[in-house]
């Protein structure tokens, strides 16, 4: 087989693995994108109740409350403009705390409040997630932080 | 004292630094030999003199030094002395400081063992390798200086995020770094070999034992990042497809690629250039790890505070370094010809194969990782991939991957006969399909996914054996004869055996704990019990204890099978008072069938607690698959062909003889 055979054949695989890697891709992408709102955006638009996304902002003071049954818990995500409730059920993480910045993942109910299957609390005590701070931005709310 | 002293060793390292990427470059360029002959003392004098910097700033933590800013940000006098000693390195200043001195490491290694490397190639290597140490020393210098001082001297530091202090963590960022910083020894290789214009199968040979030492490491440390991940954390899960974790992935895709074209090159010269630009993909996607975690520009639960003004000086270090060896291999590239020719069913074929599958793996990783980036670059929405991107993208390619492995090494170079390798591989295929249809039966109610997976497994794990006993000749000869020939195969035949059948098994642990997972969560009471897999888990109650740091709810769980106590197990929910924050600790039994692993939450304030119970089948032959892997590379490594910078001069009069 001469170099130049080689070299097609070569860039044949490659063209065939990049093309079912784009289709893999792409396909993903379409059901796969997880979206990021802030209260206020959510109160401003309608959102098709049957898309996972992710909720972004501030645990509201005094919002935390539990259910009888011990696991299910109920709280405000705000960004001090507007606010949405949120219900989970399951361990909440270690760092989640009232007036502390969170991302919920879950869908919303048509009764507005937001079902959610993944909380992630920050890290550390400096760590506000960048979406949170933007979403406290685009509000006004938005205090800078203390230099580190 | 000791701090500046520290201080002073990481400037002076600058300096050498920028006499390392200089003078030697020169005298390579002009073949001046005293020029040239700088690089090697440089490169020792960088290790010294960081040496002495990484020293200090262990000494500054050990003593509780709070007149060191970094000190008071992550220490505490109360912290037990191992996490003061890993907590040089749990912080961006000190894991740079870490990161620099993994990079001196290597090119001292170079400059000590490279005696037989051509004395040009060598210079340009080490010069290389200073030029990198100049952009991370002045990044630390400029922005993140480790022994910037504190007045007035707080009495207390502010200790270390609970969640860091384990010793799983210890050793995990370390591991990860040498990795990375490993590949940057491939980067430079193939950046002098650009300049040189020159790659052959001696130059492989140089590469690869190097490749093969990161790849080694940064296995490991993805390993122990995801154990790490997976105790304490307590969400039962090891990966996340976070782009943290995918930043460390992404350097791992593209390295095990380099490891296998840089075969191509060493045994074939062919697959030259290809290789060239894979070393330079697989460092620059580790510059690009580095600046990922450190820029905090992703969101990620990894994701610790960090400053962006940071961030665009790694960016910008990173565009130097991809794009000026990028452009300098789009300036050289063409001149380096191809040797051996090859049919596309053949073992160079196979190997192409495996490349290809893997730098698609790696691309669909990429996009899905920074695709949320561009995409907020442009104003466009917020956004982030999950799991189930992943899982559509990169598994199929896996599995592809898992399929071609098992037949790839079994087929000759040049001309391969597929034919008559999968005769060899039916017993592999009958076992497959038997091992799938054992686990459909056993698990009924899993997904079909799952079957196929261990299926894929046990086809990789047969046809390695089947490789294996076909090199030695099982069943031709007497047992010692076979004893012989299985002693006499060369180690890297052994490694590779190894590392491919841990693929093999740490696939089984990936279904076992994803696809078959089984959790449970609800509030017990003391005495109360729940079941899960087959298990009874008793709650026995809690206690108060209190550590070295922390105070602790300590629950204890009896677990049964069958009215057969089975293990007792002790989550605990700590409280560090310092940092005024809680950790959970996960307890976990192991078994070969599954992992059991409890998890305590908070008291529901009657006198139960929030407990979350999880069945993880076949956990630990994750970490097995992960341990075999880099044994794999670590024997195939202790190989006498590829021993760290001894490519034999005979070896190399026997390329050099062989007709081109």
């Amino acid at each position: 087989m001469t170099r130049k055979r080689r070299r097609l054949y070569v860039l044949l695989a490659a063209l065939a693995s990049l093309g079912v890697a784009a289709a893999l891709v792409l396909s993903a992408m379409r059901d796969n994108l997880v979206f990021f709102f802030s209260p206020s955006e959510l109160a401003a638009k309608h959102l098709p109740a049957d898309r996972a996304f992710r909720l972004g902002g501030l645990v509201e003071e005094g919002s935390l409350a539990r259910d009888a049954d011990g696991l299910t818990v109920r709280f405000k995500i705000t960004d001090l403009t507007a606010a949405v409730p949120v219900v989970y059920k399951g361990l909440l993480p270690d760092l989640f705390r009232e007036g502390q910045g969170v991302v919920a993942l879950g869908m919303l109910g048509s009764d507005g409040v937001f079902t959610a299957s993944e909380i992630l609390a920050k890290h550390d005590e400096n760590y506000m997630p960048p979406e949170v701070a933007e979403a406290l931005k685009k509000s006004g709310q938005w205090k800078s932080e203390p230099a580190p | 004292m000791i701090p500046e002293l520290g201080h002073f060793a990481l400037v002076l390292a600058f300096v050498v630094a920028l006499a390392q990427s200089s003078l030697p470059m020169l005298g390579a360029a002009r073949g001046d030999r005293r020029l040239m002959a700088v690089a090697g003392p440089a490169a020792l004098a960088q290790l010294l003199l960081l040496a002495v910097s990484f020293g200090a700033l262990t000494y500054a933590f050990v003593v509780s030094d709070f007149s060191v800013a970094l000190v008071v940000a992550h220490s505490h006098s109360a912290k037990p002395l191992l996490y003061k000693i890993s907590g040089v390195w749990a912080n961006h200043e000190g894991s740079l400081l870490l990161w620099v001195n993994m990079l001196a490491l290597f090119g001292a290694a170079v400059a000590l063992f490279g005696s037989n490397l051509p004395p040009a190639l060598k210079a340009r290597v080490l010069a290389v390798q200073g030029m990198i140490a100049v952009g991370f020393h002045a990044f630390m210098l400029f922005t993140s200086n480790p022994f910037l001082r504190v007045f007035p001297v707080p009495a207390d530091g502010n200790d270390l995020n609970p969640i860091l202090q384990d010793p799983g963590l210890a050793f995990h960022p370390p591991m990860l770094y040498l990795g990375y910083v490993g590949f940057s020894m491939a980067f430079s290789f193939a950046v002098a070999a650009l300049i040189e214009g020159k790659v052959d199968a001696a130059w492989a040979r140089w590469v690869r034992p190097w490749t093969l030492a990161a790849w080694v490491t940064l296995t490991l440390g993805i390993g122990l990042g995801a154990r790490w991940a997976y105790y304490e954390l307590g969400w039962g899960g090891w990966w996340f497809w976070d782009p943290v974790e995918n930043a460390s992935l992404m350097p791992w895709l593209a390295g095990t690629a380099l490891l296998h074209s840089a075969i191509v090159v060493e045994k074939r010269d062919t697959l030259k250039s290809w290789t060239i630009l894979l070393a330079i993909l697989t460092f620059g996607l580790s510059l690009l790890g580095t600046f990922l975690v450190r820029s905090g520009v992703l969101t990620s639960v990894h994701t610790f505070a960090s400053d962006p003004a940071r961030g665009l000086f790694i960016l910008g270090l990173f565009a130097a370094a991809v794009g000026g060896s990028l452009t300098l291999y789009a300036v050289r590239a063409p001149a380096l010809k191809g040797g051996g020719l090859f049919q596309p069913i053949s073992r160079e074929g196979a190997l192409l194969l495996n490349n290809l599958l893997l730098a698609t793996a790696c691309a669909t990783v990429f996009i899905g990782t920074l695709y949320p980036l561009f995409l907020d670059g442009i104003g466009g929405a917020t956004v982030s991939v999950g799991p189930p991107y992943y899982n559509t993208t990169f598994m199929p390619l896996l599995a592809a991957l898992v399929f071609v492995t098992g037949i790839g090494p079994m087929l000759a170079w040049k001309r391969g006969d597929l034919a008559a390798v999968l005769s060899r591989l039916t017993l592999a295929g009958v076992g497959a399909v038997a091992a799938a249809l054992v686990a459909w039966r056993l698990e009924t109610q899993g997904p079909i996914l799952a079957v196929a997976g261990i299926g894929f497994a046990f086809w990789l794990l047969l046809a390695t054996l089947i490789d294996l006993a076909g090199r030695f000749g099982l069943g031709r000869g007497r047992p010692a004869e076979i004893w012989r020939r299985a002693v006499g195969l060369p180690r890297s035949a052994w490694g590779g055996a190894l590392a491919h059948a841990g693929l093999a098994v740490a696939l089984l642990g990936m279904v076992g704990t994803t696809l078959w997972a089984a959790e449970n969560i609800r509030v017990m009471r003391p005495g109360e019990t729940t079941t899960l897999g087959g298990y009874d888990y008793r709650f026995d109650g809690t206690e108060q204890v209190s550590g070295p740091n922390y105070s602790s709810d300590f629950g204890r769980f009896t677990v049964s099978r069958g009215g057969a106590v089975v293990a007792v197990l002790t989550p605990e929910k700590r409280f560090y008072p310092v940092q005024g924050t809680p950790t959970t600790e996960a307890a976990i039994k192991t078994t070969a069938a599954a992992d059991l692993y409890v998890v305590l939450g908070d008291p529901d304030g009657q006198g139960g607690w929030t407990v979350r119970v999880f069945h993880r089948p076949l956990a630990m032959w994750l970490w097995l698959g992960f341990v075999m892997m880099s044994a794999g590379g670590a024997v195939s490594l202790s190989d006498r062909r590829l021993r760290v910078g001894a490519p034999a001069r005979r070896g190399l009069a026997a390329v050099a003889a062989r007709p081109a």
